[in-house]
């Protein structure tokens, strides 16, 4: 009797308490190794941590490792505007590659499972070290430099971009244009997850919309802006977000390979936060100006 | 036979396009070339993407004088397996691969549990404070652990949990080195990228229809055993992918393992540092200091790439249909 009388409180209450301990792992987990890590390396990027037998001491020491990344340090703001001007262009490329390729993947063809594989394995190949691999290592540097300076004879692109240079029209447009195809590579290999992420968005769109623009006469390129673009433009967002955090965890890049070095070699843990939180702070900045002008433009259909 | 009906079908396409006043030609020839087109730059990108792989393995079987000889491109001249000896040895490579695989997957197996947990909380019970939560498993996401490296580099170097071992021992633990640290950021939903593996879950589990777990609750199901019994057995293809996602990730993982597994031999980590054990076994070899040859640092980096792949890559051939299908009809939707 006594349970039946207060059986709706009693059941959300007991799914609430079950929800919550689905969830507790994460919680416990977000509380010591997010939040804790998270204040203590702000504070840290104010100091300067000495590190003695069996304990550590940060002195506070204001913004001296700020003032000390962006004045003093030779080469952590170049390596900064380098990288961050790298991702800006290196997002845009991939976001372009990886809507076009799932446009292309989608339609129905011979061997589409097969392509799919081979566009979806540098997800898997290229992760972790070995992305970073060739870049790394110097000596290889060396050797394509050599071969590049060898073989541009045979190169069209090389050719294209002699004529282009000689013609002067905006010289640096082009330049920007010819490292992205420079860099083709990099950005296939590293839009397997976007282009993912593009298709499963392209396959929710149901086929009535485009039988339906068919039959009023809209032609292909037309229902691509008009259907495809809007619906899939939620997306979009998730793709630009993806894509600038992935872009930070990449091993090679070159500004956490410094802020890797001071902390592992120099045993500088002051600098090093400041140099992370410098980093992240503009990142995340980028992320939500640029997040918050693509939600303008998404449409929900729903 | 054949012909004929071939040319029946021919014919009343040149009477249908006359019919239509040219759009049908128009048409074909339209669509034709569109898939010469796409024959093309698919092929051009398949081929880009695998190139590397494939210029890798020729490499890998060359002798170092077949890397200066202009002749050879792709067929070595001299065939040798030496590289593949001589990177297994660089790399310790059977330890290190019995020691990725063992770390690999308990990492992947706790990873993708807890996540799963986790994602089916977030996906089907209602509870205050929810939506500050899920903020949360997003702020993982967007975080990168670069920024919390440092002081978690601290965290356990000095390890301690609420002053107890200090009081005992009087010394906190040095905890960097071992595995123990990453299995507990694992346990905690901290491990690498795991925000993403939450989120796919999450929304995997909303698309189950509500009715199968009212089903199962109307017949007396606990809310476990509705998850073990009912949910889990349906999410089997996402779980896959995650799995997967977790476990190669782990493999090839770099930042993770330098940061805590520092002393484990991992495959990740001697890869990495291939070039300067190279260096160091021809010191060894010869008693002076000689720098490796462009050639044969190129052929040995080349075969050790190889030989870390290609357990990654029987996994992918063996899933991949269910992988790549799985994840692209389950939906990753914000």
């Amino acid at each position: 009797m006594k349970k039946q009388k207060n059986k709706l409180a009693g059941l959300q209450r007991r799914k609430a308490i079950a929800g919550y301990i689905f969830i507790l792992p994460f919680i416990v987990g977000f509380l010591v190794f997010m939040v804790k890590p998270f204040f203590q390396s702000l504070y840290m990027s104010f100091c300067t941590v000495e590190v003695g037998a069996g304990n550590f001491d940060p002195v506070w020491k204001g913004i001296d490792n700020y003032i000390r990344a962006f004045r003093i340090d030779p080469e952590f703001t170049r390596l900064l505007t380098e990288e961050i001007s790298r991702m800006v262009i290196d997002s845009l490329a991939i976001m372009v590659f990886s809507f076009f390729v799932a446009l292309i993947l989608n339609q129905k063809f011979k061997g589409r499972a097969l392509v799919r594989a081979i566009f979806f394995l540098p997800v898997i190949l290229s992760s972790g070290v070995i992305l970073g691999l060739e870049t790394d290592n110097s000596l290889m540097a060396q050797v394509q430099v050599a071969i590049e300076e060898n073989t541009t004879g045979i190169s069209i692109t090389a050719a294209v971009e002699n004529i282009l240079r000689t013609a002067g029209v905006g010289v640096r447009a082009f330049e920007t244009v010819f490292e992205i195809i420079d860099n083709i590579y990099n950005i296939a290999i590293s839009s397997g997850i976007q282009i993912i992420i593009f298709l499963s968005g392209l396959q929710t769109i149901s086929t009535s919309m485009y039988e339906a623009a068919d039959i009023e006469g809209c032609t292909k390129w037309e229902s691509l802006w008009k259907i495809t673009f809007p619906m899939i433009s939620s997306m979009f967002l998730v793709n630009w977000i993806y894509t600038i955090i992935d872009f930070c965890m990449r091993s090679d890049n070159e500004v956490i390979d410094k802020i890797t070095k001071v902390m592992v070699e120099q045993i500088n843990y002051g600098f090093s936060s400041a140099m992370t939180w410098i980093y992240f702070i503009i990142v995340i900045a980028f992320v939500g100006i640029t997040s918050f002008f693509i939600s303008k433009g998404v449409y929900y259909y729903d | 036979m054949t012909k004929t009906v071939a040319k029946q079908k021919n014919s009343s396409f040149w009477e249908r396009n006359r019919k239509s006043e040219g759009y049908l030609l128009k048409k074909t020839i339209m669509s034709i070339a569109l898939k010469i087109c796409r024959f093309i730059l698919l092929f051009g990108m398949c081929f880009m993407i695998l190139q590397p792989i494939f210029n890798k393995i020729s490499v890998s079987f060359m002798e170092e004088r077949d890397l200066y000889n202009p002749m050879v491109i792709a067929i070595p001249e001299h065939f040798t397996t030496e590289n593949y000896r001589l990177a297994a040895e660089l790399m310790a490579y059977s330890k290190s691969v019995v020691n990725s695989l063992v770390i690999s997957f308990t990492i992947a197996v706790l990873q993708i549990s807890v996540c799963t947990l986790v994602g089916y909380g977030f996906a089907r019970f209602n509870f205050p404070l929810k939506k500050f939560w899920f903020a949360c498993v997003l702020m993982v996401v967007l975080v990168p652990p670069q920024t919390i490296s440092t002081s978690l580099h601290l965290h356990f170097r000095f390890f301690d949990v609420l002053g107890i071992f200090k009081a005992v021992t009087g010394n906190s633990i040095n905890l960097r080195g071992s595995a123990l640290p990453y299995y507990l950021m694992s346990a905690g939903c901290m491990g690498l990228k795991n925000g993403l593996y939450i989120y796919m879950i999450r929304q995997f589990f909303r698309n189950i229809p509500m009715e199968l777990e009212e089903a199962a609750y109307v017949d007396g199901c606990g809310t476990l055993k509705t998850f073990l019994r009912i949910m889990l057995p349906d999410a089997t293809p996402i779980l896959t992918s995650c799995f997967l996602f977790s476990f190669v990730w782990q493999w090839t993982d770099g930042f993770y393992s330098k940061l805590f597994l520092g002393n484990v031999r991992l495959v990740s980590t001697s890869l990495s540092r291939i070039v300067d054990s190279l260096a160091a076994y021809l010191q060894r070899l010869q008693g002076t200091t000689v720098t490796p040859t462009v050639g044969l640092v190129d052929c040995i980096l080349s075969t050790g790439t190889l030989m870390i792949i290609i357990p990654v890559l029987i996994l992918y051939l063996f899933a991949q249909k269910g992988f790549v299908e799985s994840l692209s009809s389950s939906g990753i939707k914000m």
